[in-house]
């Protein structure tokens, strides 16, 4: 289907799923379970797993295949938020050409600062991309506040000219006239599913992005893409320039980045320079690697875990601690409380940061590979007779058609 | 006129003159090597001949066309290919990827955009690849990771690799460097096989007289630089010139 192998269509059909049933699936718990607020399945994190995915799945398309490091994927993410918010003030507030222009605005900076980095190659192409960013960063605050608004960020006013709206269009980013703030409620027994409009319109471009990435992977383009970061020198020598594959790799990330920033401006119509800033450079790169760079879902599943913790751990502060220890008795409560608070609320990062540490030291190939160990401990578990049958498909592992950087 | 024609070329790093007046006439389907103590500018003559270094003086001229200045995948391009002392090859990559590189790059040039198009319908080009991998007995191992092969079959697939895009000159830089005898045997018959079956002009940078003796036609015997000596092996084998240079460091 859709030019997949079986294997990969399947592959396909069960992401398309997982997309369509987050819903329910980031909501487990019923209303009035104690555990209610582990519940993620609210249409701001959901559409971030979402936003966060793509610009993870198009940064895994350049440091997962090629291996080339940026840090400063953060400035196609905010340039696609100011060309989305530009789209809504100038044009419509209909949320495609918005989208559309950040994809084509990033696109072009990905292409000029790409060509400037990519002349470098290891920690002096990480720099150079670290540098760019940071200038785009600090260019939003001082010479381009007439395009940026500077501090205050951009937002959309009513007295934006909005030449294609009509006198009774909506104030909300829409499509076609459907608000993507707006949600449908389903309650089941105790348990209560949000569907958002926005939440779907960032799954659909989800699933779209992931199909194109799943495309590359498995395209004579994606093979050259790991044969760069595999050896560049026999890539020379091979008659093929390692260059303008690099460039496209890298345009390609900065469009997904910008896709991903244009998605944010159209849930929340409003940007700033903050999203420019390294540390969300940084944040792209952590999700990647704890989820596993080089496979398709690992960035995926980097984007959710991070955007999981931030918005839930950080909800836990001491009075639920203290809420669950008051069993325990006072002093030890305290202590316990003491403790754990350090890893939560506002200290959710430490939990991160350790969490992070461990996937990279025990698992460099982050949570997928997590996953490989735990199925094939399964497997083996479960029928020890089939010992040669697994090695069997250890081999099988590293066929073209399956190759070892995906899945 | 041969296939590679090297004039006057010089090459100085600092105050060392690496290549003197080199002069070199590579006829077509001939096994051409060059010999010569440590030193004595092998590696940079090769180097000059792929474009990694441009001399300072001279000219390369490759089937009729000019070499110097050109990136080495654009001479590459040209129909030459080149085997290093330590096999180049994609480690993280499958056995059968690595011999699909050189096949895609043979038909689509130094870059094309085919990001929509899935390498395993590619039934032709994984075709040419699986026919090299048996021409070179690694057939069985195309599933391999080639990081985890033994130096001699990365060696075989560094060669599978420059063979299937045809070359017309293929450069060989010590080829059997670190091998076992056993080894380094299967290599020359490999090599001897190739050239008798593809046609294909070789030029071989090689220590051991062993292996020199058994492939070559022609000689060129390189000392500080300068060639003293080319002809062929017979020849060189009783030329005073040569034992001197040598001092007696080769069984000649």
């Amino acid at each position: 289907m859709l030019g997949l192998n079986r294997k990969d269509t399947t592959f396909f059909l069960i992401v398309i799923a997982l997309t369509l049933f987050t819903p329910f699936l980031m909501q487990p718990f019923g209303e009035t379970s104690p555990l209610a607020q582990f519940n993620g399945g609210y249409p701001d994190l959901m559409a971030k797993v979402a936003i966060f995915g793509i610009f993870a799945i198009g940064f895994n398309i350049l440091f997962g295949l090629t291996g080339y490091l940026s840090f400063g994927h953060a400035a196609f993410l905010g340039v696609g938020s100011y060309a989305a918010v530009w789209m809504f003030k100038l044009l419509t507030l209909n949320v495609f050409p918005a989208v559309i222009l950040a994809v084509i605005m990033s696109g072009l900076l990905a292409l000029l600062i790409g060509w400037i980095s990519l002349r470098r190659s290891g920690i002096y192409f990480s720099i150079l991309t670290l540098a760019m960013a940071e200038m785009a960063y600090r260019l939003a605050y001082s010479v381009l506040t007439p395009l940026t608004n500077g501090e205050t960020g951009l937002q959309v006013r009513p007295t934006d000219p909005r030449i294609l709206d009509g006198p009774g269009a909506a104030d909300y980013p829409n499509l076609f006239g459907l608000e993507l703030s707006r949600s449908w409620r389903l309650e089941i027994g105790d348990h209560l599913f949000t569907f958002n409009v926005g939440y779907y319109f960032c799954a659909a471009f989800a699933i779209l992005a992931f199909y194109i990435s799943l495309r590359i992977f498995r395209s004579p383009f994606g093979l050259m893409l790991r044969a760069v970061k595999a050896n560049q020198q026999r890539m020379n020598y091979t008659g093929l320039n390692p260059k303008p594959y690099t460039l496209a790799a890298f345009v390609i990330s900065g469009m997904y980045a910008g896709l991903a920033g244009g998605l944010m401006a159209a849930m929340d119509p409003l940007a700033g320079a903050e999203r420019m800033q390294w540390t969300v450079g940084g944040e792209v790169v952590i999700m990647t690697i704890l989820g596993g760079a080089g496979t398709l879902m690992g960035p995926v599943l980097g984007a959710g875990t991070i955007k999981y913790l931030e918005n839930i751990f950080s909800k836990i502060n001491e009075n639920v601690l203290h809420d669950w220890f008051s069993f325990l008795p006072d002093g030890l409560e305290n202590a316990v409380v003491w403790i754990l608070s350090r890893f939560t609320g506002e200290g959710w990062a430490l939990t991160l940061g350790l969490v992070f540490m461990l996937v990279v030291a025990f698992l460099p190939g982050g949570l997928v590979e997590g996953g490989q160990r735990i199925a094939r401990l399964l497997r083996r578990r479960g029928g020890k007779g089939e010992g040669g049958a697994g090695g069997g498909e250890e081999t099988a592992h590293t066929s073209p058609s399956t190759p070892p950087a995906a899945e | 006129m041969g296939i590679l024609e090297v004039k006057n070329v010089n090459k100085s790093f600092g105050g060392l003159h690496a290549l003197k007046d080199v002069n070199l006439s590579v006829r077509e389907n001939t096994v051409h090597a060059i010999i010569g103590p440590n030193g004595a500018g092998k590696s940079t003559l090769l180097n000059v001949l792929v474009g990694k270094l441009i001399p300072d003086t001279g000219s390369v001229m490759f089937d009729g066309k000019s070499v110097l200045g050109r990136k080495p995948y654009e001479i590459n391009q040209m129909g030459i290919s080149r085997v290093f002392q330590t096999p180049e090859i994609f480690g993280d990559l499958t056995v059968l990827e690595n011999v699909l590189i050189p096949c895609f790059a043979h038909r689509d040039g130094v870059f094309r955009m085919h990001a929509f198009e899935t390498v395993e319908r590619e039934a032709a080009m994984i075709e040419m690849a699986e026919r090299i991998l048996e021409d070179v007995n690694m057939a069985d191992k195309r599933h391999a990771h080639a990081a985890a092969l033994s130096r001699g079959d990365k060696r075989r697939l560094e060669m599978a690799m420059c063979l299937v895009q045809e070359p017309k000159l293929l450069l060989l830089d010590e080829p059997t460097a670190g091998m076992a005898r056993a080894n380094t045997n299967s290599t020359i018959d490999l090599l001897k096989e190739i050239h008798e079956k593809r046609a294909i002009t070789m030029v071989i940078i090689e220590h051991d007289m062993h292996v020199v003796f058994s492939l070559a036609q022609r000689i060129t015997v390189l000392a500080q630089g300068t060639p003293i000596v080319e002809d062929t092996p017979e020849n060189i084998k009783g030329n005073p010139k040569v034992r001197e240079a040598y001092l007696g460091t080769a069984e000649v």
